[in-house]
């Protein structure tokens, strides 16, 4: 399984992508949901102190604003998704880019699907810490891989981010 | 855990002397990556690349860091921001 990927003033570019691939990249703005999770919900919203009161406002007024952001930036790499090429007919060499000016909310959804993943399957720190599942043939093994393999995406557009 | 101490960032205000002091403190989590940490910290507090990568080894080192201390509305604007860049943070009392 090999990834190729360049980067242009335009944007970071992944090209030789198969299914696999593409369908990764497709469950990004999936895995970024809580869903039904109580714990990814409380890691992608956590309170702000140990006071229960305040954690009561903090609920009410900072969580829906945190709410209302992640969504619209859920949406944008949604819309984005959209935009794979299919580059022959062998299902093996999808090209797919993701334009300069979203980079930050790529990173911010890309975070809200490794933390939520992270939280769902309760990964341990040297789960995270190593190079990803040496086979996958569990949907836990799949979810760590999505983990890795997201995180590598977030390498990507943090070393162009930063120069 | 390193064996550094830990820094505190502390805000001159005159506002300081009538409130409590706040500490913003940002944990450890094994998912967000050193480099975004460290670019975050950067954006958020307009701190330098060194103070802002010293700050994340010691969340990473010591589980912790307290990257502001100041009057308490600022230091909940800090925490919103950090956690809409998806870092675990929290608001303590200083000591």
């Amino acid at each position: 399984m090999t990834v190729e990927v360049t980067h242009s003033d335009e944007g970071l570019r992944l090209a030789r992508l198969d299914l696999f691939f593409v369908e990764l990249l497709r469950q990004i703005p999936v895995s970024a949901d809580p869903g039904d999770s109580d714990a990814a919900r409380e890691r992608i919203y956590p309170v702000a102190t140990t006071d229960p009161k305040a954690n009561e406002d903090w609920r009410a007024y900072v969580h829906p604003e945190l709410k209302e952001m992640f969504t619209s930036a859920s949406q944008l790499v949604r819309d984005d998704l959209e935009t794979f090429e299919e580059l022959d007919d062998t299902n093996e060499n999808w090209a797919f880019e993701i334009p300069a000016a979203h980079y930050d909310q790529w990173l911010n959804v890309l975070n809200q699907a490794r933390l939520a993943l992270a939280a769902r399957f309760d990964f341990e720190e040297k789960e995270m810490s190593r190079s990803g599942p040496a086979t996958i043939e569990t949907v836990r093994d799949l979810s760590l891989f999505q983990v890795h393999f997201y995180g590598f995406l977030q390498e990507c557009l943090l070393q162009y981010m930063n120069g | 855990m390193g064996n550094g101490e830990t820094t505190v960032e502390k805000e001159s205000s005159t506002e300081t002397a009538l409130d409590t002091p706040w500490n913003v403190v940002v944990h450890n989590d094994p998912v967000n990556l050193m480099t975004y940490v460290t670019m975050v910290f950067q954006r958020v507090f307009g701190y330098s690349k060194d103070r802002a990568k010293k700050h994340m080894m010691e969340v990473h080192q010591q589980g912790r860091s307290i990257v502001w201390t100041g009057v308490r509305e600022p230091a909940e604007s800090y925490v919103e921001q950090l956690q809409a860049y998806l870092l675990l943070a929290t608001l303590e009392k200083a000591e």
